[in-house]
This record gives structure tokens, C-alpha cells and sequence, in this order.
């Protein structure tokens, strides 16, 4: 799916379809140049307005979060706090009706665990349909498939239903354990290893190394990118992901820190400065992986989109 | 697949003999067909089996399950014993809320797909073309994207959308000497749709960008070439014949995603608009709906159950649909 694909064959020629532009014409530069260089100012103009209206709810997030609550609900819009108060943070994991530390603790084992385990599964999913031939290994492809087509948040009541029947209602195995068999891992993965150089594997191969070690001493170890994309990707999901541990962790011990950010918004008992610098905390680890491992992350939404 | 007969031909005639194989003798070919040439059956059920087994029980069970649980009048109970028939599914479908619920889907999508398609597409355009900090915008505008649903709902309904006087839309309001609007709990005209929208298109379009900037890469850049040797006008002639064209199975991906976004959406819906008192009458998608059928009050599971076949149900039949309109779903690779 990766190779560009042909034009469309309803769509004639370019060049062909609209008239009065057959003729190649030399254009003069000096009659470009001046609109050339008018459009490029506009869209850069045009770019810099989008950009900042983009960044206005990260720069709302730390000025109300570092306010006092009079100057946040003042009639008189401050553009910047009088003062920045950095003993928001502290009271915020002071205050005793909010579980914050806590919370981000869950979300940070919920996280890792995920990810590690999504990433240990569907690679081994992936690999093993890429490259060990087996009769009904179509049949198995397209029993991971079929559940593409039935999004997770859909079947959110079956699946709560057949983990309370287990009691894991409130617990961490009942949070992590469903999410972690993924297709769409799975698929990008098997996609990946179709890809990978078979002489790699045929050296490992003569070496006289079986499929196990094969993998894990020969593909794992050339396939860190994958790993790296799909692996950002999966903990940036876990860590914002909100319908299912709303569901799961009914009880204030099993909140995750989007549950506990939710049910101060919709409660109404705390204070917005409070609130904000909840949500700043929230997701001040996110922005780290991110920035950190930003190609990582486009990589692994390129291969997400278009490999769908 | 031609790359298993790949495989098996280059197993066969080169690959070295496993050293586990199995033994010679009386017992070989039954234990040859159970565990494959070389023990490849066994290994492939090593690699796959794990994710398989946990997708069924965790997909497959449940869905399986949820089907059997809506023939039966289950409330507060997963193992029912009232058999109801198809009464679960007559009641879904005659409730003015769970049809309301998929108005409000239409809707919701009617608004997020093309303004979502349009801004990233314009965005993926504008940084595809510049000479300089391009780096830098592309992540401004992917930034989003690490924010949560909860984060940046969080944002709008108590900053930017709140409805008393020092919400930041309020405020720019009060500048033109407009009035205030309370942005969530007006219904005529329906102003929190303009909240809920933007909420997503804010936090999406960075995503969707990065989709286009990397189809862009990918047309030859000799096309161009082609084109303005023709003559072809840069600007509007150049996107109408070359890029939107050759961007089509990334246009296709794009829609088919954000459909199925939109038809997921809760996060969001549910942290802008409920409050202590619970969730408001209007503007309820239909996993709004289904949360507070099957979890609410009533944990009417068999209902709920019913619901949740008939919305996987509708995503199937959809999903198939555009895949078909598209031209999808053909093989091609």
C-alpha cells in the first residue's frame, strides 16, 4: 500500500484538461516575483495566527493553573497572573480530597504496563504471521482483523460485563488485561516484519537458530524503531485514555489521573486554579515522551494512517 | 499468499534442518501434522497464539456474550434467566433517546469531518511548503495530540467557553460589545456544538496533518516538473490536477478514520457537558447513551447489551460501506 498509486483514470493529463495553458510559456521572472514573494508573506502570516491560536489552551492551562483564584475569575482579563504561584503545585498534592498523587501513579503503572505488554504480544503476533508459514494462518489474520472493524469503545459494555463476572471491577489487571491485545499493533507490526530483510533472518538462519531466537536475537534488536513508534503511540493512548477507566475504577484507589481530572470538572467543588495545575501535572509527562520522541511518534502515526 | 510458498520453497529446498525436528519412525507423520514441517505449526501457535487467545476472550467472549444477554431482561445481573426474545432490540429501537443518540452522531460528524479534513489538509499544505521552521510549526500544530479528551475539555468549559463573564470567548465578546453567551447550557441556538467541535478539531488536526505532510512526501517530485513544463499555474491548477489526486488513498484513510472517530466520540461529550446533576437532555452520542443505560441507575445490561450489538452492528455495515464506496477492500499488495 505504500507505493504511490497511479492517477486516477477518470482524471485526464495534467496540462491536457485546462485550456489556454498548452502552450509552455516562459514567464518573466521579474512579473512573478513580487506575487510569488506577496503569497509566500500571506501564508506565513496565516501560519503564525494558527500557530498561536493552537498554543492558547497550553498558555490558559499555565497561566490559570499558576494564578490566584481572584485574578482567574476577575471581570478584568489579565493577560499574565500579577504573580506566579508556584505553591499551587504543592497545595494541589497537600489538599486531601484530591487523590493527585496517587492517581498519576496509577496511570504511570497502567501506562508502562501497557505498552510493554501490547508491545511484547502483537510483535510476536506479527512476526509469527509475517514469517512462520502455516495453513490457517489466514484464518487467524482475519480473526485479528474482523476486530478492527468493531472499535473497542463499542463493545465497552460486554467486556465490562465479562470483567466484573472475574472481579476485576477497581483493579489494575481489570484496567490493563482487556486493552492489550490490539489488532491495529498487531497489524502495523505484521506489516513491519513483511518488510524486514529475510537475509538477517536466513544468516541467524544457517547459524542454527530457531524461530524464537531468531527473533529476539536478530529482529527485535534491528527493529527498534518499530518498537519505538508503535510503543510511544500505545503509552500516549493509555495514559489519555478515559471510557474504559472510568468504567473499571469505580473506586477513588483505582482512579487514573484522567478519571480524577473528570470528576473535579463535573463536581464543581474545587477551586479552577486547583483544577488547572491538576491538568498541567497531568500532562507534563506526556509533553517529555513527546518532545523527546517526536519522530517517533510521526512515524508511528504515519504508519497508522496509512497502512489502515 | 505468494510469501508463504516463498517461504516454504526456500525452507524446503535450503533452510537448515531444525535441530528439535521430529524423529523418524511410527509415530512421525501423526506428530508431523500436529506440529507442521519443522515444527512451524508450534511456533506459529507460540508467536500468535497468546494475542489470539486474548483477543477472543476479550473481544470475541464479550461480544458473544453481550448477544446472549440481549434476548434476556437483565438488570443488575449477568446471568439472567428471563428470556425476553427480541423485546431488548424493539425497545432500543422504538426509544426516542437511542435514536436521538444516532441523530446527534449524524450531526456531529456532519461538522468534524470536513472541518477536520479541510483545516489538517491546509495545514499538512502550508508546512509542506515552507522553507524554514518547518520543524517548529509541525510540532506546534501536532502538540495537541499528546492532550487528552479530559485535559482539553477541562480547558474549554472552565476558560475559553465558560459561560460567565471572564471566560476567554466572553471576554473577546465583551471587547465588540457583545453580549454573553452561555456557551453549554444554551440549546437555541445550539452554541455548544461550537464548543464540542472545536475541542476535537483542535486536538485532531495535528494527527491528520502529519498524515497529509507524509502523502505529500510521497508524490515524485518529476509530476511537478511535468506540470510546469506544460505550463500549469502554480497554486489551484497544480492541487486540483497533481497533489489532490495523488493524495487519495491518503484523502480515503483520513475519512474513514475520522468517521469512525467521530462515531466513538464520549470523552469529550461527557466532560463538557455533565455536571453534578448528571448529563443534560440534548446532544447525547450514542455512547453517552449506552453509558447510561447499561451502567447508570438501572444497570439494565440486557438493554444495554441490545444496544451495544445494534451500534457494533451499524459501525460494521458503515465501515464496510465506505471501504466499498472508496474501492477498498480490493486486494493491492
Amino acid at each position: 500500500m505504500r507505493k504511490p498509486l497511479g492517477r486516477d483514470p477518470h482524471t485526464p493529463a495534467p496540462g491536457a484538461r485546462a485550456p489556454g495553458v498548452r502552450e509552455p510559456r516562459v514567464r518573466d521572472p521579474l512579473v512573478r516575483e513580487p506575487l510569488v514573494r506577496v503569497g509566500r508573506a500571506l501564508r506565513l502570516v496565516l501560519l503564525i495566527a494558527l500557530a498561536l491560536l493552537f498554543l492558547i489552551p497550553f498558555y490558559l492551562l499555565v497561566r490559570n493553573g499558576l494564578s490566584r483564584e481572584e485574578d482567574i475569575t476577575s471581570a478584568e482579563w489579565t493577560f499574565f497572573p500579577s504573580e506566579l504561584r508556584w505553591s499551587n503545585i504543592g497545595e494541589l498534592f497537600d489538599d486531601p480530597n484530591v487523590p493527585m498523587a496517587h492517581a498519576l501513579l496509577n496511570s504511570s503503572l497502567i501506562a508502562v504496563a501497557t505498552t510493554l505488554g501490547t508491545l511484547l504480544l502483537a510483535s510476536l503476533a506479527g512476526y509469527g504471521l509475517a514469517r512462520i508459514p502455516y495453513r490457517y494462518a489466514n484464518v487467524v489474520f482475519y480473526w485479528i482483523l474482523g476486530t478492527l472493524m468493531v472499535p473497542a469503545a463499542v463493545t465497552f459494555v460486554p467486556t465490562f460485563v465479562l470483567v466484573s463476572s472475574l472481579g476485576w471491577v477497581s483493579t489494575l489487571r481489570g484496567l490493563v488485561v482487556p486493552t492489550l491485545f490490539s489488532a491495529f499493533a498487531a497489524f502495523v507490526f505484521r506489516q513491519y516484519f513483511l518488510g524486514f530483510p529475510r537475509e538477517l533472518e536466513d544468516a541467524a538462519r544457517v547459524d542454527g537458530l530457531g524461530y524464537w531466537r531468531t527473533y529476539w536475537r536478530v529482529v527485535v534488536p534491528n527493529s527498534r524503531p518499530v518498537f519505538a513508534a508503535v510503543g510511544t503511540i500505545v503509552f500516549i493512548g493509555a495514559w489519555n485514555s478515559f471510557l474504559w477507566p472510568l468504567v473499571i475504577g469505580q473506586d477513588r484507589e483505582a482512579w487514573t489521573v484522567q478519571v480524577a481530572l473528570s470528576t473535579f470538572t463535573t463536581a464543581q467543588t474545587v477551586n479552577i486554579h486547583e483544577l488547572f495545575v491538576a491538568a498541567a501535572v497531568s500532562i507534563l509527562p506526556l509533553l517529555v515522551v513527546f518532545l523527546f520522541l517526536q519522530r517517533y511518534i510521526v512515524a508511528g502515526v504515519e504508519r497508522s494512517g496509512i497502512d489502515d | 499468499m505468494p510469501q508463504d510458498t516463498l517461504l516454504d520453497q526456500a525452507d524446503e529446498a535450503g533452510g537448515p534442518r531444525r535441530r528439535d525436528a521430529p524423529p523418524s519412525g511410527p509415530a512421525a507423520p501423526a506428530r508431523r501434522r500436529l506440529l507442521g514441517p519443522q515444527n512451524r505449526t508450534l511456533w506459529f501457535w507460540v508467536f500468535v497464539g497468546p494475542f489470539a487467545l486474548g483477543l477472543g476472550l476479550f473481544t470475541y467472549v464479550p461480544l458473544g456474550w453481550s448477544v446472549y444477554l440481549s434476548f434476556f431482561d437483565a438488570h443488575n445481573t449477568v446471568s439472567p434467566t428471563d428470556f425476553v426474545g427480541l423485546d431488548n432490540y424493539a425497545a432500543m429501537l422504538r426509544d426516542d433517546a437511542f435514536t436521538d443518540s444516532l441523530v446527534t452522531f449524524l450531526v456531529f460528524t456532519a461538522f468534524i469531518v470536513p472541518a477536520t479534513f479541510l483545516l489538517s489538509l491546509s495545514l499538512a499544505l502550508m508546512v509542506n511548503r515552507l522553507r524554514w521552521a518547518q520543524a517548529f510549526f509541525r510540532s506546534v500544530f501536532f502538540l495537541p495530540v499528546a492532550c487528552s479528551y479530559v485535559v482539553a475539555a477541562l480547558i474549554w468549559k472552565m476558560s475559553i467557553f465558560n459561560g460567565v463573564r471572564f471566560g476567554l470567548a466572553n471576554t473577546v465578546l465583551g471587547w465588540f460589545g457583545a453580549d454573553q453567551i452561555a456557551w453549554l447550557s444554551t440549546t437555541d441556538p445550539p452554541w455548544y456544538w461550537l464548543v464540542i467541535v472545536t475541542v476535537r478539531l483542535w486536538l485532531q488536526a495535528g494527527f491528520y496533518m502529519v498524515l497529509f505532510l507524509a502523502g505529500l512526501q510521497r508524490i515524485p517530485r518529476h509530476l511537478y516538473e511535468a506540470a510546469a513544463v506544460d505550463g500549469a499555474r502554480p497554486g489551484w491548477q497544480v492541487f486540483r490536477y497533481i497533489t489532490f489526486p495523488q493524495l487519495r488513498a491518503t484523502s480515503i484513510a483520513v475519512t474513514l478514520l475520522l468517521v469512525i472517530n467521530a462515531f466513538q466520540a464520549f470523552d469529550e461529550f461527557y466532560n463538557l457537558l455533565s455536571d453534578s446533576r448528571g448529563y443534560p437532555p440534548y446532544a447525547r452520542p450514542p455512547l453517552v447513551y449506552l453509558y447510561y443505560t447499561a451502567l447508570g441507575q438501572g444497570q439494565n445490561l440486557g438493554l444495554g447489551s441490545a444496544g451495544a450489538v445494534i451500534l457494533a452492528l451499524i459501525i460494521a455495515v458503515v465501515t464496510v460501506a465506505q471501504a466499498r464506496w472508496f474501492g477498498l477492500g480490493r486486494k493491492e499488495d
